[in-house]
């Protein structure tokens, strides 16, 4: 099957300006969220050289409180177009969040949208924790009574799964983290800058549950961050180098949200008939990829989605995923070259997309020389999840 | 630490009970359970088994589900150990573990449970389990007793 020029978003939209505000340890922020995505807003719109006042779209993801109507009425928009919220929670949404931004300029429903996601859990609620109450009606009956109630438990067993099958070992779990946190050591933004991570750290720390160590989970944290979606034509004109879209969108398999962990294939981050058609998109093969930002809720997702993907089969990630292999800039496949969720904050994979956008700009702490392919991968083995790849270069006119 | 013998039930108490939604898809499996039946669901048309329950039959798309007892047995597909208290009462029963137990005599559908035993055996993928019904009397905010489906070691 193949797509038409008119069924395709390649080349016809970029990010014109990423932000973020600073990012604090979980339940530190001393200001509002809501305040958070104003201000993450703002210096998107600056960076991108734009008018806040041309803003008229918003998209986010994971049932962001922030409703784009009281942010439009705060920022005094002249007109809003479009408003979107990407279905699901975690951060199966990210790279979906932008896929609808995308979708929207090119039917020309808006011309400038900004995807935002902003979170203090202190002034709301906790994700890593169970809620109260005696008593859990439905699927929730089915796990959560035996002790199988958080995030971290639901994909554990996946993972164990996978492990069991393929014959993957901890260390290349370990390998994932261990390359987040040498990254956030040059990223003065991380949460973790000045926090090393070392093997004998990783080991000795202990485990929320097996086969998860305390480092292989994502932090929790306080932030906001957002970007400016435009036009291609538009965006060459602005500030800052375009980070063309190559493709983007949501995909999820088969029966993949049956309840009481019944999904027809099990070990896996969900992504396998998602990654065909992104590449199709794209016009670009895995070979193509110069650096990747793979969301990390729990690193055993990372790998799964990182297979996935095409970089190396199911038994071979024993031999991928070392962190050799994962380091900017000289590695095989440098991976979340900010920090990403392990290391520079949980900003529920908004911030892997803003590293994404500043390796094809070149301003990265740990940039990879000449990128021109620089994808995302959001939210492993959640439903549904979603995929992004920008270029430097388009390819087109040449 | 492993499970001590005072301790009524495999996890602490005080955990939340199960119960069926609101518009009763479940109700039928844990009615079966206090009679410690394991009952799951099987489309009245093409017979193929369906967990969890749904109201309609994921393959021929009949909303004629029926409801049928099975073997209490399975086989260990994927487990976990849990070592941080998620839940309050959880604080004085750490680790445990989950284990996801596949059932072949019902086309392979799975259930999670707890895996009896000490907590800090090794746990082995592939090993055959025989369904426990583990009786929770009402109380701690609780109205009514219910019963989890909790699996053992077969030949424990």
């Amino acid at each position: 099957m193949s797509y038409s020029d008119e069924r395709t978003i390649r080349g016809k939209v970029a990010i014109a300006g990423v932000a973020e505000t600073t990012y604090y340890k979980h339940g530190t922020t001393p200001d509002p969220e809501f305040r958070m995505a104003l201000e993450a807003i703002i210096k998107a719109a600056d960076d991108a050289g734009i008018a806040v006042t041309d803003i008229d779209g918003f998209a986010s993801y994971s049932n962001d409180r922030n409703d784009p109507n009281r942010l439009a009425t705060a920022l005094g928009l002249p007109e809003l177009k479009f408003s979107n919220m990407f279905w699901g929670g975690g951060g199966g949404g990210g790279s979906g969040a932008v896929a609808n931004a995308c979708a929207a300029i090119v039917a020309g429903y808006a011309d400038t949208v900004v995807v935002y996601r902003s979170l203090a859990q202190g002034q709301f609620g906790r994700f890593g924790q169970a809620g109260g109450g005696n008593v859990v009606r439905g699927a929730g009956a089915f796990t959560a009574p035996y002790g199988l109630m958080s995030p971290a438990q639901s994909f554990a067993m996946r993972v164990h799964r996978f492990m069991y099958e393929h014959g993957t070992q901890q260390e290349a779990l370990r390998a994932i983290s261990l390359a987040s946190y040498k990254h956030a050591q040059s990223n003065p933004r991380a949460v973790m800058h000045g926090r090393e991570l070392t093997e004998e750290i990783y080991d000795n720390s202990r485990w929320i549950v097996e086969p998860f160590h305390l480092f292989d989970c994502c932090m929790e944290n306080d932030g906001a961050a957002a970007m400016v979606i435009t036009s291609a034509e538009r965006a060459r004109d602005l500030k800052q180098t375009p980070a063309y879209v190559l493709a983007a969108m949501q995909g999820s398999d088969y029966r993949q949200g049956a309840t009481a962990h019944n999904a027809p294939d099990y070990p896996t981050s969900n992504f396998k008939t998602l990654v065909p058609r992104l590449y199709e998109h794209a016009q670009v093969t895995v070979d193509d990829v110069d650096v990747l930002q793979s969301y990390e809720n729990f690193t055993g997702g990372v790998l799964m989605s990182i297979v996935e993907h095409g970089f190396c089969e199911p038994d071979e990630a024993n031999e991928l995923f070392t962190l050799e292999n994962l380091s900017a800039p000289g590695g095989k496949m440098p991976l979340n070259t900010s920090g990403g969720n392990l290391a520079e904050c949980y900003m529920h994979g908004l911030e892997l997309i803003i590293e994404a956008v500043r390796q094809v700009r070149g301003q990265s702490t740990a940039q990879v020389p000449d990128v021109n392919i620089s994808m995302v991968g959001s939210g492993p083995m959640v439903q549904p999840v979603s995929d992004l790849i920008l270029a430097r270069d388009t390819g087109e006119g040449r | 630490m492993t499970t001590s013998s005072d301790q009524k039930y495999y996890l602490p108490e005080g955990m939340p009970a199960p119960a069926a939604n609101v518009d009763g898809l479940e109700a039928p499996f844990w009615e079966a359970a206090q009679r410690h039946e394991l009952l799951v669901q099987q489309c009245n048309d093409c017979r193929t088994y369906q967990w969890g329950p749904e109201w309609l039959c994921h393959n021929c798309l009949s909303f004629d589900m029926g409801w049928v007892e099975i073997e209490s047995r399975g086989t260990i597909f994927s487990w976990e150990r849990a070592w941080y208290p998620v839940h309050p009462a959880l604080q004085k029963g750490l680790p445990y573990i989950v284990v996801l137990i596949e059932l072949e005599q019902a086309g392979n559908i799975r259930m999670v449970g707890n895996l009896l035993g000490d907590p800090e055996q090794e746990v082995v993928i592939g090993a055959k389990v025989q369904a426990v019904f583990e009786d929770h009397a009402a109380g701690d905010g609780v109205d009514e007793p219910y019963t989890l489906v909790q699996w053992s070691l077969a030949g424990s």
